[in-house]
């Protein structure tokens, strides 16, 4: 529980570089996209004053893609720019357009026609009246625009972490699965001064009067590509291969953390979320991965585990958490769920994951599948002495064990079933838990060990090689402090592990995270 | 000179403007007169192709506007807004100075030039460097008044330039524009449908109604020579005041009394109308006016320029 104690200021100041690269990747973001976005939104709001017939269309399709949820757009870009950066930026920038658009349009509308006359009656030219008369007319609501874009933008700008172009939504989400609040708010609160901060000097900027407003637009497009180079400062740097991690993994003892540790392993990391991490190994983005060792796409990316040498990665042993009082409220429960106590192995995970998450088949269907052909399928009781509530974390193995005991508890009890899938990552998953929002789910006991309980260093380090030692452990513990009972283990083991393309691994001649190491190093 | 010849301007089925010409001699003062939506502004805004004609030719000096870049006639063009049309980000000076950077004078160039305007226009320089929302009505018309001046343009249009200006306001910027050097030696096209500022204001008159030209004259010719009912009509409500403004002081010189000996020669002008001369005498609380048109000196009170102004209406209708 030393974690736990440990005060924010401690752990900011502990992260410090990690806090500035990741403040001043977000900083430039926001700003790059920004830049980009006043480079395509200004003239195409000028435009449509021209050409008011295209004025609702244009609108439109930049309201329109305001509205697309932001994990959404940031998803749609992936196919066609890959992650990292650039579609990243691609993406804010597009949330930008609207405010921009639209603010240019209406103030320009908004200028005194008297005004506009009374110039063109001088004897300017368009170009003239546009720079002289309407774009400084226009300015204060113009710069409201960007103040909406650029608040926005840091918003948004945190979701950026998912697909590998940094930000303070590392540390945010990062913090999330890690269950460590200390890393959420080192995250949260930065991004929240940025957005305050931004939003009082814009708010600043649009009070200033005619004359301010001059040298003020005139300084903002080299202000916006200074604060937009933020971004290059801290990636100046690269490396032979490139890690892609997922925020979770970055912040673990049993993950980069203990790589560094324990490996002495420096490779150019970017974090990344899981969704995308494995395409992007595929498609030689990234070289190395943190994977799990019965992911689907293992077996469909043509990927293969490096070996952990040193076992710094804890055994993960799958098996259903319940709340004991659940337990005594379904006296089958305990009986149903343990039917699939050993059933599972690696590869047999592997395989269905890979059903799931390569061949897009369902997870009830693979589930049911499964079950029929090891003859445990039973058809449904319709039951209605009570609800099971089942949880499960938002990825596909998840899903099929939901799945699997939910056909079983129908099949074999009385109960009905509510499924609460989807319920994000472990911290989720397990507040929904204890606060009784779900019966069961299905854990892993490194999980456990290391995400939940969180004990101190040598009480892991004596734990984690064995996993009979880390399951009863956990079991112990969760029993004592939680009223949470471990029921079988399922059998397989969903440990964290470093895997490459096949192909590059045998080439480099890497099987072990030494050998990686090794060569990292080497000249 | 500014001559117009069949000119047409068609908004759809709207003939704003129906076919009229007209001409404007040098150094003359038309004024554009008649009731809302006559067509009076699309006239004038297609002298400086602020609207395209759907027929017809404009000439200045004899040269086809149509055939000069728009931007450059214009710039030879004084153009002055009821609503002043300033630009609420410039100030004062840099309001005035827009034409004269449009056609690239040199700063002190410009600087002379404002200073000097400034000065006619009885604005002081303090107001130099004011944004036009710190200006009273009256100071932001005489702006821009100067801002249309400024380069010196032949050519000066003005649409309803005072009409957004209490009275008391207007009746002092009419007698500084009347005073107004520079103006002696513009060509004016001024758009109202205030008729006193017309006869106060206008060598001659285009009374317009639909489009059309109705009457084209002097204010004299329009009071007495009406061309129709339309123009009596239009004229009837002011009607006693505009032949005061209509008729000269040198047109009732033959019934005015003679001053006395030794009189010294007065300052008042035979040239001006006899209501100005009324009003020069506080319509009668103050003393008599001296006058000199050729070399005689005729000396008249409130009392006399009435009686010799009915006398002289009498005289001609006989
Ligand atoms: N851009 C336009 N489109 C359509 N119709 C117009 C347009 N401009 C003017 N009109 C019409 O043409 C006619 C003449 O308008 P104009 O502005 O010249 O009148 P005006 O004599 O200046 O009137 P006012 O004294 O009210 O200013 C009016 O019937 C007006 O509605
Ligand atoms: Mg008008």
């Amino acid at each position: 529980m030393n974690e736990h104690q440990q005060s924010l200021w401690e752990f900011m100041s502990q992260q410090s570089d990690k806090l500035l690269t990741q403040t001043m990747q977000h900083i430039g973001l926001t700003f790059i996209s920004l830049f980009i976005a006043v480079l395509i939104g200004l003239p195409l709001g000028i435009w449509i004053t021209r050409k008011k017939q295209f004025s609702g269309t244009i609108l439109g399709i930049a309201g329109v893609l305001q509205t697309i949820p932001s994990i959404a757009l940031l998803g749609f870009m992936i196919p066609l720019l890959g992650i990292g950066a650039k579609p990243a930026i691609v993406a804010l920038l597009l949330y930008a357009l609207l405010p921009i658009i639209r603010n240019t349009y209406t103030g320009i509308i908004g200028v005194d026609a008297a005004v506009k006359e009374a110039a063109l009656a001088m004897g300017m030219n368009k170009w003239q009246i546009l720079f002289k008369v309407e774009l400084p007319l226009a300015m204060p609501v113009i710069l409201a625009g960007i103040r909406t874009a650029t608040v926005t933008n840091v918003g948004v700008a945190t979701l950026a972490s998912y697909i590998a172009a940094g930000g303070l939504g590392e540390f945010i989400f990062g913090g999330i699965s890690l269950n460590n609040t200390n890393m959420i708010l080192a995250g949260a609160i930065p991004a929240a001064l940025l957005a305050i901060i931004f939003d009082f000097l814009l708010s600043r900027l649009q009070k200033f009067n005619f004359k301010k407003i001059k040298t003020a637009t005139a300084t903002l497009p080299l202000l916006l590509i200074l604060l937009a180079s933020l971004y290059f400062i801290p990636s100046a740097y690269g490396g032979k291969l490139t890690a892609g991690f997922t925020p979770e993994f970055m912040g673990r003892q049993d993950g980069n953390l203990g790589l560094q540790n324990k490996y002495g392993l420096k490779i150019h990391t970017i974090v990344i979320s899981d969704a995308v991490m494995y395409k992007a190994a595929y498609e030689n983005q990234l070289d190395v991965i943190s994977g799990y060792s019965t992911d689907g796409r293992l077996k469909a990316y043509n990927l293969v585990v490096l070996k952990d040498d040193k076992g710094i990665f804890p055994p993960y042993y799958a098996a259903p958490i319940v709340r004991q009082d659940a337990l005594k409220k379904f006296p089958e429960l305990e009986k149903t769920l343990n039917l699939l106590a050993g059933k599972i192995t690696d590869s047999i995970m592997t395989d269905l994951n890979y059903r799931t998450d390569y061949l897009h088949q369902s997870p009830e269907k693979v589930a049911a599948d499964f079950l029929r052909s090891n003859s445990i399928l039973k058809p449904s009781r319709n039951g209605n002495s009570g609800i099971v509530r089942i949880g499960s974390k938002i990825f596909g193995e998840q899903y099929i064990l939901a799945s699997m005991y939910s056909l079983l508890i129908k099949g074999y009890t009385d109960y009905d079933v509510a499924t609460k899938t989807g319920l994000g990552g472990t911290k989720i998953c397990f507040d929904a838990l204890t606060n009784n929002q779900i019966d069961l789910y299905p854990e892993y006991t490194g999980t456990g060990l290391l995400a939940i309980l969180q004990p101190s260093s040598k009480a892991i380090d004596s734990l984690i090689l064995d996993k009979n030692k880390t399951y009863n452990y956990v079991q112990r513990e969760f029993e004592a402090k939680y009223s949470i009972e471990w029921l079988k283990p399922i059998g397989f083991n969903n440990a964290y592990a470093l895997m490459m393309r096949e192909k590059q691994a045998k080439k480099l001649n890497i099987k072990t995270i030494s050998n990686l190491k090794r060569y990292l190093e080497s000249k | 000179m500014i001559t117009v010849e069949q000119l047409s301007k068609h908004f759809g089925n709207v003939k704003a403007v129906d076919g009229i010409s007209f001409e404007v001699e040098e150094h003359e003062n038309l004024v554009l007169l008649g009731t809302s939506g006559c067509g009076k502004t699309t006239t004038l805004k297609m002298i400086n192709r602020l609207i395209e004609p759907t027929a017809g030719s404009i000439l200045i000096d004899g040269k086809n506007i149509l055939e000069q870049p728009p931007e450059i006639l214009r710039r030879g063009i004084g153009y002055v807004l009821q609503n002043n049309g300033l630009f609420p980000h410039y100030t004062v000076a840099e309001n005035i100075a827009i034409v004269p950077q449009l056609l690239k004078w040199d700063n002190k160039r410009i600087e002379k030039r404002i200073a000097e305007l400034m000065e006619k226009l009885h604005l002081t320089p303090d107001y130099l460097n004011v944004y036009p929302n710190e200006l009273s009505g009256g100071q932001q018309q005489r702006v821009g008044l100067a801002r249309a001046l400024v380069a010196d343009p032949p050519v000066l249009l003005m649409d309803e330039p005072f009409g957004a200006l209490d009275n008391v306001t207007r009746a002092k910027i009419h007698a500084e524009f009347k005073a107004l050097d520079e103006l002696k030696r513009k060509t004016i096209i001024m758009v109202t449908h205030d008729v006193q500022e017309a006869f106060e204001l206008g060598d001659r008159i285009c009374l317009m109604d639909k489009g059309k030209i109705i009457q084209i004259g002097t204010p004299a010719e329009l009071l007495f020579k009406p061309a129709n009912d339309f123009v009596s009509g239009f004229l009837k409500e002011q009607r006693l005041q505009l032949e005061f403004r209509a008729i000269r002081i040198r047109d009732i010189w033959n019934w005015l009394p003679p001053a006395k000996v030794n009189a010294k020669a007065g300052s008042f002008s035979a040239d001006s109308d006899v209501w100005t001369g009324l009003e020069k005498t506080k319509f009668g609380e103050s003393a008599n006016l001296n006058i000199t048109w050729k070399e005689e000196t005729k000396s008249a009170g409130f009392e006399q320029l009435i009686s010799a102004f009915y006398q002289y209406q009498s005289n001609k209708r006989a």
